[in-house]
């Protein structure tokens, strides 16, 4: 009977212990990091956004199995392009929200609404 | 008691006796059903209906029946239409025949009708009817699911419909902004159909997005690599991708006003912290995708028609195909261009307009191509080529138009002006219209058998054109005479009343021609014994895939998986005899009404909502849920034609035609 | 159907089901967004900061990041067609993912009771819509983790039993990759 594959490969008890291991130990110095705060806010949000990314990259190989494989790469390339829409997403709001709020609060002030 | 709990806020004074218009409505509604319901009895025609309709899953038949729900909504669209434009001509200096929170639901239910009922049915219809012909595949990925789109789309209407005559419909304007759209402004029922209109359909929408771009990524037939595929094909991938990453945000955000609504939350509001500009945000991150969403299949079905009448390859298919794809990532970087007034300052807004001035250009790359492909070909001047030139020269003025309100500085003066109003209508009618019954007109003789009277579709043709221009070309002079959008009435000393009147005109020339549409539908059929099509390819012109099939095709598409080597593959193979193939056993899926269930159940808990009635919420969801289940317990979901069968089935098309 | 056929149905059915999950991660994003923009709106109540309990957050994480890894060995059971070792393994995972709702829920009935409710604020509106759906997708994947139980001992570990667990499998890690930015947005980067 033909296996059902995600991604086009077997799934693998090395791939599960790497991707359970790695995240616990991203997780856990993200969660350290916080905790003894030895660095500046600015630096801290960086550490945290660029371990969760690593997160996220190390889970999508383990659990997901992406890959760039003739049939890997089917998924990867949607995943790639809505990972672009969301930053753009996301981004161009905080962008026009953060515009919005500081040019529109006086405005806010006057009309007693909060923003 | 016991009634709130039964009935929850629903009550008898929901229903707005004592109002002539939606009475007459409701009337004329509740005729037409019972006309056709009477129809069904007396020529004994339920289970058949059921059989081989409803239950379909055949994406021939799912594509008629969005188009019919596309066409009933139109009607009440148009008549929205009308009615605002018959105010409008004689509200000057008084208060005309519609108080304003009558005409602020007509013109909030015209703009949703027209987007979501009528647009995007159409579109879903014409892509369902052809794209697995032009790409050699017997059906879509997900036939089921197909069918659960298309009920879970008339569910959304229903709802909409039964808000005319129980209850209101919102009188927000067809995006619902906050605060306005919040309870503490729109205490009533209205918002609530919106939200569930909208959402339930939403889900429909969402599914036939991935469905197609599946479809059409996975199912192409031997040979048909992505550049060898039919224009109308990259276009429909290029809109249902923009389905698949846009539809999402207008789920979470109407949710998000939903929760506002419900539960008491403060997304939007305008106290406690909301914010209501982050909607406006949201809301158009989806909007503007949606309009391309709307415009691309358009575009790729007179690629269609430009290069099947001029007799010729359409020129620069490679460009073609770039510019959809930078038309489909552009188009999440102009949002803004919709409130540019809202007030995100200069530098925001100068990212924006350039953004938006430079997607124009992959369109006007397009109109060019059409042009090319005009030029020294031998042009058979059928109707949907008049749709065409019509659109070629409409959709141009309105883009235009366009370009001119991505400057900032020239939007801040005419934002929510009739100018506004009247290039979008210049867009969606001249484009999306134009284009979708242009497509309508030319596979019409594909999915039916026989073709549209072409005089009658000339006559409506030019109807459309010419009332089009008599109705919109005022409303952008009456733009720049500083009338804003959403007026109910106005000052006799303003002056714009002769425009007015005029624009009336015009919508009445429109509605002429869409009466003769109705008649040529009429007439077409009495006469389909003339008219038919025997041949397959309809027009004699045909150069892609579906027209290699018998008109209309065997319910299999095609008795051998067709094998193609070059663009417009019918074309090459009109020119050299093909070889007989053998048959094969076909694997096909197996009508199911689990998608009218889970629609009815759908509409239903829409109501519900709507009305707070909370047994019934609950009762319905997890009915869903429980026909979801029941549906993954049955395994019998298709069967194998044998091809013996085939073989006979063929041998009896043959003959027949 | 032959191996080659079912192979390339089932290629189409998982690439249409992934689909389906990148636009939940839209669906997600927009959570976001919102709560990005509006986690300082307090309206003078208490903000994220206050009742965060970092070692909870942090045990809540590891409960779904077992379950995700328990998940994965029910999968590798289901590739050798150990039947047994598979619904033994979603058990398990089902208890994990189980014990984060719990876990969930408790934090937000403490919130709730302590006059912290959605009503509060915009802030804490946007708190519990993105945790709370979040909290939904997952209470979702276990109901539908317990209807597979049930469909496997009835049918066996056929292709379309092999399938349907692909799909949640799918599901279940986009959930805890979904997790992973919950936590650090919401929570680490709330305390910063």
């Amino acid at each position: 009977m033909s296996d059902v594959e995600f991604n086009g490969k077997q799934k693998t008890l090395k791939a599960y212990l790497a991707g359970f291991f790695a995240s616990l130990a991203l997780t856990a110095i993200a969660f350290a990091l916080v905790q003894l705060h030895f660095m500046t806010d600015g630096l801290l949000y960086l550490s945290l956004g660029v371990l969760a990314i690593l997160q996220l990259i190390v889970q999508s190989i383990c659990f997901l199995g992406l890959n760039q494989s003739a049939e890997g790469r089917w998924n990867l390339l949607p995943f790639l392009f809505t990972l672009l829409v969301i930053a753009i997403l996301a981004g161009g709001s905080m962008w026009i929200m953060y515009h919005l709020n500081q040019n529109m609060s006086a405005f806010a002030e006057m009309l007693k609404v909060t923003l | 008691m016991l009634q709130k709990i039964l009935f929850g806020n629903l009550t008898l004074q929901a229903i707005p006796f004592h109002n002539p218009i939606i009475m007459g409505a409701a009337l004329f509604m509740g005729v037409a059903s019972l006309l056709i319901v009477g129809a069904l009895f007396y020529y004994k025609k339920w289970a058949w209906l059921w059989r081989e309709w409803l239950c379909s899953v055949d994406h021939k038949k799912i594509g008629v029946m969005y188009i019919m729900l596309a066409f009933i909504m139109m009607t009440r669209g148009f008549i929205d239409a009308m009615m605002m434009r018959i105010q409008l001509a004689v509200a000057s200096g008084n208060a005309g025949y519609l108080p304003p929170e009558h005409y602020n639901q007509i013109f909030t239910a015209h703009g949703v009708i027209m987007i979501f009922f009528m647009a995007m049915p159409f579109m879903f219809g014409l892509i369902n009817i052809v794209l697995p012909l032009q790409i050699g595949a017997r059906d879509v990925a997900f036939p089921f699911l197909n069918s659960l789109s298309l009920w879970l789309s008339v569910a959304g209407a229903s709802l909409l419909n039964i808000s005319l005559v129980v209850g209101d419909f919102a009188a927000t304007g067809w995006l619902a902004y906050p605060p306005l759209s919040e309870m503490a402004y729109s205490p009533g029922v209205g918002v609530d159909y919106y939200i569930w209109a909208l959402q339930i359909s939403g889900v429909g929408t969402l599914l036939s997005g991935i469905n197609f771009v599946v479809t059409i990524l996975k199912m192409r037939c031997p040979g048909m690599t992505l550049m060898k595929m039919p224009i109308f094909a990259w276009t429909a991938l290029s809109s249902m991708i923009l389905v698949v990453l846009s539809f999402p945000v207008l789920t979470a955000t109407l949710a998000l006003l939903f929760l506002d609504r419900y539960f008491g939350m403060h997304f939007f509001t305008a106290d406690a912290g909301g914010n209501a500009m982050m909607y406006i945000n949201m809301i158009w991150i989806w909007g503007h995708p949606e309009v391309y969403i709307l415009i691309l299949p358009a575009f790729g079905i007179f690629s269609e028609v430009v290069a099947a009448f001029s007799k010729k390859y359409l020129f620069g298919y490679t460009s073609m195909v770039w510019a959809c794809a930078a038309i489909t990532l552009l188009s999440f970087i102009v949002w803004l261009h919709h409130f540019f007034t809202m007030g995100s300052g200069a530098n925001v807004n100068a990212f924006f307009g350039i953004a938006t001035m430079i997607i124009s250009i992959p369109t006007g790359v397009k109109v060019f191509n059409w042009l090319f492909t005009m030029y020294r070909g031998r042009i058979a001047f059928t109707t949907p080529m008049l749709w065409t030139m019509g659109f070629i020269s409409t959709f141009v003025i309105g883009g235009m138009t366009g370009v001119m309100m991505a400057v900032p500085a020239i939007d801040f003066q005419v934002h929510n002006s009739l100018f506004l109003i009247a290039h979008f209508h210049n867009v969606i009618i001249g484009g999306v219209v134009f284009g979708y019954l242009a497509g309508l007109t030319y596979w019409f003789p594909k999915i039916t058998g026989f073709s549209l009277h072409e005089r009658l579709g000339k006559y409506a043709a030019w109807c459309w054109i010419i009332g089009f221009y008599v109705a919109f070309l005022p409303v952008y002079a009456l733009g720049f005479m500083g009338m804003t959008r959403r007026l109910s009435h106005y000052d006799a000393s303003t002056g714009w009343q002769p425009l007015l009147i005029i624009a009336m005109i015009g919508v009445f020339i429109i509605g002429a021609g869409f009466v003769l549409q109705v008649c040529q539908l009429i007439y077409s059929f009495k006469h389909r014994e003339v008219l038919s099509d025997v041949t397959g390819d309809a027009w004699g012109c045909g150069r892609t895939l579906e027209w290699s099939t018998a008109s209309p095709p065997p319910f299999y598409n095609f008795a051998v998986t067709p094998e193609v080597h070059c663009i417009d593959a019918f074309w090459k193979m009109k020119q050299q005899p093909q070889l007989a193939k053998q048959y094969e056993d076909i694997h096909m899926p197996k009508n199911t009404s689990t998608g009218v269930w889970i629609g009815v159940l759908g509409g239903i808990f829409g109501f519900a909502f709507t009305w707070h009635i909370a047994w019934l919420v609950f009762a319905s969801f997890v009915g869903i849920i429980a026909v979801m289940i029941f549906r993954t317990l049955n395994l019998d979901t298709d069967y194998y034609l044998k091809a013996e069968e085939v073989a006979q089935l063929e041998t009896q098309y043959a003959e027949a035609s | 159907m032959t191996d080659h056929h079912q192979h390339e149905a089932d290629t189409r059915d998982l690439f249409g089901f992934w689909l389906y999950i990148l636009s939940d991660c839209i669906l997600f994003s927009v959570l976001f967004a919102c709560y990005a923009v509006l986690y300082k709106n307090t309206y003078g109540g208490i903000s994220v900061r206050d009742f965060t309990d970092l070692p909870y957050v942090f045990y809540e994480t590891m409960t779904l990041l077992a379950s995700s890894f328990t998940y994965g060995l029910a999968m590798i059971s289901l590739q050798k067609n150990k039947l047994r070792q598979v619904i033994f393994w979603l058990m398990v995972t089902f208890l994990f993912g189980f014990a984060f709702i719990n876990l969930e829920v408790k934090e937000f009935v403490h919130l709730y009771a302590a006059g912290h409710s959605w009503q509060g604020s915009a802030a804490l509106s946007a708190f519990f819509t993105l945790v709370g759906a979040h909290g939904l997708h997952v209470s979702i994947g276990l109901i539908w983790m317990a209807v597979l139980m049930h469909q496997l001992s009835r049918f066996g570990a056929t292709t379309f039993m092999k399938r349907r667990l692909t799909y949640l499998g799918i599901f279940w890690a986009f959930l805890d990759i979904i997790w992973i930015f919950v936590f650090t947005i919401v929570y680490l980067m709330g305390v910063v």
